[in-house]
């Protein structure tokens, strides 16, 4: 199998301003995307993932290391590069007061089309965006959503053979967001091959093949979602028995319910928590086992691995955005 | 032909293309423009004009005129800057780069389309100075060749403009910048009152003044009244002094223009 994408050692060093020190954004980068894959880049705000974004699609020229995308190299074979690619970023960069379809016909044309061929090509994106009702409205008139759908439209104006989107969903709502991975996994079965940045360890679950994350200018480790998972120790069920009493007889129901002895217990807060393979199926039969018993439960939840728990793993540190997870521009 | 097809004619033809779409759907942008030269037509031919006397007597509107015309023309460079600004901060600057595009269509495109727009504005104002009691006395060709300087130098300031919209960290700024030196330029010059009418220390800044210098062409080649400050080079010789700057100053603005947009990013 080819590789799309092909860099090594990346290093990308934003001179000292007033204020601030000279910044290492990339600091040894080594990225290997087969054609027809996903590679999903994980990591906080800062981490250095737009920054590679933009050396892989010419924006930047990295300060050491080489890249090779599509086969053309990054910097010497700009042009070549810019044919193969399509690139989506984080600010919807559409012009907010040509319509729909007036973005992607100039799109197309900028992509080398005739005339005819961007005419046709903007009909046929509309249509296959949802957008063909707005196509002739100025898009300042556009939702958050469309506007990404739109920019994401723009993209492929090229029939790309590769597609960068730079955190696709950052600070939409969590109805555009999931109409968003539709959208992209559609591509995905087409064959696309895409190089996909986010913050949230559930986007690149479900839309990445292999998962890279990111942290201080480094990928810290590579793997697909599941691996990363294993490491973190994967989903958790946690259980607050109502009675001290109860905690022993609970942490035996939950071994069998669980299938494993590795049940932790907290008896001064009678917390007992345990990883879970079975989901919100094997939470339900927790409380059923408990209740069949007659143990009294004072909080049950299912705990799903967030990014800051593979970062704690991973790095020893919390990610700096932990606390604002959610909508950061 | 060729480069019809594809390449960095039709690329900037494009853009230009984009940019003159865009015009309509914020007629904000040239309503103000349009009214606030107005304004000042205004105010100096019907409030101050009266008590600023011209030396060789002659009517003041048909001297202001042309002045405004110059006026409005060096504020060209303020809509660049803004536009380049906003395309900047709205990332689309990073998606033409991504594109398979000649680099210097963006420029190309955004100057060119900002000289139409520059015209169409000088039209109506043309329109507001006949209503006014301006007119044109010296025939066609040099009506013609008025025009075409007026477009000229509007182009020039748009390259200005886009050095300056891609200096600045947004659009408020781009805004301020150009206005507050813009101004200046346009005051201490001969587009309000006759040079010979300023403090002399201001006269010979006024009188190299580019403003002033256009200002003095176009009411050499309408027929309007052109009160000299002097014997200087620039009074002598307003047509030739007018060319001299465009080339000076598009020959620092247009490649520090285009340098700042190769290492731009957003």
């Amino acid at each position: 199998m080819t590789n799309a994408i092909e860099a090594q050692g990346l290093v990308k060093i934003y001179p000292a301003r007033r204020g601030s020190s000279e910044v290492r954004a990339l600091d040894g980068v080594d990225l290997e995307v087969p054609e027809g894959t996903i590679l999903g880049l994980l990591g906080p705000n800062g981490a250095g993932k737009t920054t590679t974004v933009r050396i892989l699609a010419t924006l930047l020229r990295p300060d050491a290391g080489s890249a090779k995308v599509a086969g053309f190299d990054v910097v010497k074979q700009a042009r070549d590069v810019r044919r193969a690619i399509g690139l989506s970023g984080q600010y919807a960069a559409v012009d907010e007061n040509l319509t729909g379809w007036e973005n992607l016909y100039m799109f197309g044309r900028l992509y080398e089309m005739p005339k005819a061929q961007a005419k046709s090509r903007a009909d046929e994106l509309l249509e296959q965006f949802n957008l063909s009702e707005a196509g002739g409205r100025p898009v300042k008139t556009y939702s958050g959503g469309m506007r990404r759908r739109l920019d994401l439209a723009g993209a492929l104006s090229g029939r790309p053979h590769l597609l960068f989107l730079d955190e696709p969903t950052t600070g939409l709502d969590p109805r555009s967001r999931l109409g968003m991975w539709d959208v992209i996994r559609e591509l995905v079965r087409e064959g696309t091959t895409l190089l996909l940045t986010t913050q949230y360890l559930e986007e690149a679950d479900e839309l990445a093949d292999t998962i890279a994350v990111v942290d201080t200018g480094k990928i810290i480790a590579k793997g697909t979602a599941d691996e990363l998972k294993a490491q973190v120790g994967g989903e958790r069920i946690e259980v607050v028995v109502s009675d001290r009493n109860a905690v022993e007889p609970a942490q035996i129901l939950l071994k069998g319910v669980f299938g494993h002895d590795d049940v932790e217990v907290d008896e001064h807060t009678r917390r007992l928590t345990g990883s879970s393979s079975g989901g919100a199926q094997q939470l339900v039969e927790v409380v059923r086992v408990l209740g069949e018993a007659s143990i009294g439960i004072d909080d049950v939840a299912l705990r799903r691995p967030t990014l800051d728990d593979v970062f704690l793993t991973l790095t020893g540190h919390h990610t700096e955005t932990s606390a604002a997870e959610g909508d950061v521009a | 032909m060729n480069a019809l097809q594809a390449g960095p004619v039709s690329d900037a033809l494009v853009i230009t293309w984009r940019n003159l779409k865009r015009i309509p759907r914020i007629p904000e942008l040239a309503i103000f423009a349009i009214l606030q030269s107005i304004m000042f037509v205004l105010l100096f031919a019907f409030v101050f004009g009266g008590a600023i006397p011209l030396p060789d007597g002659g009517d003041y509107k048909e001297f202001l005129m042309p002045g405004i015309f110059a006026q409005t023309i060096a504020f060209a460079s303020a809509t660049t800057a803004i536009g380049m600004a906003e395309d900047m901060s709205k990332g689309l600057i990073d998606r033409f780069r991504s594109l398979p595009m000649a680099r210097s269509a963006v420029l190309a495109g955004r100057t060119v389309a900002d000289t139409i727009y520059q015209a169409g504005i000088l039209v109506v104002l043309m329109l507001a100075g006949l209503v006014v009691g301006w007119s044109v006395n010296n025939g066609l060709a040099k009506f013609v060749l008025a025009v075409i300087l007026l477009l000229a130098f509007a182009h020039v300031m748009a390259w200005i403009g886009i050095w300056i919209g891609l200096a600045v960290p947004n659009t408020e700024t781009a805004q301020q910048l150009t206005f507050v030196t813009i101004f200046p330029l346009t005051f201490v010059s001969n587009v309000f009152v006759p040079p010979s009418a300023l403090p002399a220390i201001l006269q010979p800044i006024a009188e190299w003044n580019p403003v002033s210098t256009l200002t003095a062409a176009t009411r050499e080649l309408f027929g309007n009244p052109n009160p000299y400050v002097g014997d200087g080079f620039p009074s002598q010789y307003p047509i030739l002094v007018t060319i001299g700057w465009m080339v000076v100053l598009l020959t620092i603005f247009a490649p520090m223009a285009i340098r700042k947009y190769r290492n731009a990013s957003s």
